[in-house]
């Protein structure tokens, strides 16, 4: 699990979706969940399915991997579905039991919204899949930065995100150690009522919290002694550079919302 | 031959904003390039602080410090001081930045603006002065203790410093590692003339360098050889720290009246000079 943050899902082989710039990749995404937004009756999500399936096929991930992306989403599509199906009232009936009834209207819009929502995350777990954690930040400091002559702070955001990545495996490891060393000492984590509960996690997290705080102060020593002065002249290990590849990904995927919008027309 | 200096402190006192007394006190110091130098001193004795001083993170209350002749306080050299004196810290983890070993490496040179493509190689060449090359994509938090240091000995490595200066960076660590690195360091010294600082706590370390400083109370008490140093166990406990066990041993030994000699440092001159003893005693 630890190793699942700080690399996010990256699935490192290589294939032409792994090669695309990372920040092809962010714009497309966003792109593409437009795309999705865009689809109308079940017809309108066919190109958005093809499309999908395409690029699964292309960037050589395992599609059990894809599906495992799903995984902390299987409540919230369960909902989704069994809500729009029972709660929605209108058209024409096809099941009544008691004073449970399915309509068509209903059914159309479980199938929708659900598959709609396994779109999305198929979609942007497959940027996070093929692109290294490191990419997607100097992605985007570089597709941010010309927002820095309005004084945004593209660069100490890209920075941020990178110790925040950083230091999560960190602070998991202390906290467990904490949460160890007080369980040891008699404290109940586990039981109890929700607020007697919350009232044992406050020795959990003050220590926490001092110690991140202890780090932080290191850390930017640490920083300071590598010469570090913020964003101003720096040069960059990986330089993003857009290749033939972009484009080709860039016309398909725009092509991907008039599609959609022709497709949902037929129906 | 005058040997050149390349750290040089002159009359030198820091004082924390609102502290009451100095954490470092009129220390005048000259370290010599390529030496290896033990700092010793119990807790709170100002050796972090000096650190700190050495590289200019910390400014002068009073005196002066020089990295190669560059005064720390003039802030056109701000820069070039920490660039040519790399100070590592205590605790490994709270000094990595990056999520991969090869981009925290990569972290100085960005910084001090190393042109791309001179980058890889660099990174490479520091990676494999500490022996950690095989480790370049890896995620830092899967690295024992040994390795995160070394791959933080690296970052420093790689922006060229003419010295070191090491901040307890063994005390974290399990035996193994502690040899791990500071074998790494002193290797670092001696093949390739880095000039090093090295903060212990550790007896054993001390013994193994060129010349041992003790501080106490921000100010330099003790000055000299290990062996110089170590030889005076009274003045050691007063500055309430201990001679490394092998020494106390031979002194002991010594005092009962047993032939060996007194000014021994370590288990490995120990096992010698047993065995030396033994050969002899066998032959006659
Ligand atoms: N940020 C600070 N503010 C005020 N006083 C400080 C600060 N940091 C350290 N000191 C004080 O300065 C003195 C020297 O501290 P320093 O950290 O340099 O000692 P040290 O020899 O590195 O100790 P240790 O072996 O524990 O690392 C101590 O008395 C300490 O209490
Ligand atoms: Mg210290």
């Amino acid at each position: 699990m630890l190793r699942d943050i700080t690399l996010g899902q990256y699935y490192p082989v290589d294939s032409p979706i792994h090669r695309l710039d990372p920040r092809t990749k962010i714009v497309l995404t966003i792109v593409y969940i437009v795309a999705v937004f865009f689809g109308k009756g079940l017809l309108g999500y066919l190109p958005t399915l093809l499309f999908l399936l395409l690029i699964i096929k292309l960037s050589g991930v395992p599609f059990t991997m894809m599906l495992k992306s799903l995984r902390p989403l299987r409540i919230l599509l369960i909902f989704t579905f069994v809500l729009n199906l029972f709660f929605i009232s209108s058209g024409e009936v096809l099941f009544r039991w008691r004073f449970i009834q399915i309509t068509k209207d209903g059914l159309s819009h479980a199938l929708r919204f659900s598959l709609r929502l396994i779109f999305l995350v198929l979609g942007t777990s497959l940027m996070t899949l093929t692109t290294p954690p490191v990419a997607l930040t100097d992605g985007l400091e570089s597709l941010c930065s010309p927002l820095k002559k309005i004084g945004f702070p593209a660069h100490e955001m890209a920075m941020m995100m990178t110790i925040a990545l950083r230091f999560i495996p960190t602070l998991i490891e202390e906290a467990d150690k904490i949460m160890k060393a007080q369980s040891a000492r008699g404290a109940d984590f586990s039981s109890g009522s929700v607020t007697s509960r919350a009232r044992a996690m406050i020795p959990l997290l003050v220590p926490l919290f001092i110690s991140a705080f202890r780090r932080a102060g290191d850390l930017a020593f640490a920083m300071e002694a590598r010469c570090y002065r913020g964003g101003e002249g720096r040069t960059r290990l990986h330089i993003l550079k857009f290749r033939k590849g972009d484009a080709v990904a860039f016309v398909i995927t725009g092509l991907l919302i008039p599609v959609t919008i022709f497709a949902g027309r037929l129906l | 031959m005058k040997k050149q200096a390349e750290l040089r402190m002159e009359n030198l006192s820091f004082k924390y904003e609102g502290a009451e007394g100095f954490a470092v006190k009129n220390v005048d110091l000259t370290i010599e390039k390529g030496s290896f130098t033990t700092v010793l001193g119990h807790n709170g004795s100002g050796k972090s602080t000096l650190a700190k001083l050495i590289n200019g993170l910390f400014l002068p209350t009073q005196g002066k410090v020089f990295v190669d002749g560059m005064d720390t306080q003039d802030e056109q050299h701000t820069w070039d001081v920490r660039a040519r004196a790399g100070v590592v810290f205590q605790n490994p983890d709270n000094q990595i930045v990056a999520t991969v070993v090869k981009d925290d490496v990569a972290f100085g040179l960005e910084n001090i603006g190393v042109p791309h493509e001179q980058m890889e190689a660099r990174i490479e060449e520091a990676l494999g002065a500490v022996d950690m090359l095989d480790f370049i994509d890896r995620a830092p938090h899967m690295l024992s203790g040994g390795q995160k240091q070394r791959v933080a000995i690296a970052g420093i490595m790689a922006m060229k410093p003419a010295a070191l200066i090491l901040d307890e960076v063994t005390s974290m660590l399990d035996p193994k590692g502690r040899k791990e690195v500071f074998d790494t360091v002193r290797r670092l010294n001696k093949q390739r003339g880095i000039t090093v600082v090295w903060i212990t706590h550790f007896m054993e370390e001390a013994a193994l360098s060129d010349r041992v400083l003790v501080m106490h109370r921000g100010e330099i008490r003790m000055d000299g050889t290990p062996r110089e140093v170590f030889a005076n166990g009274d003045a050691l406990r007063s500055l309430r720290l201990d001679v490394p066990p092998m020494a106390l041993l031979a002194q002991e030994l010594v005092r009962r009246g047993i032939d060996i000699r007194e000014d021994i440092l370590s288990l490995d001159e120990m096992e010698r000079e047993v065995v030396a003893k033994w050969r002899l005693n066998c032959k006659m």
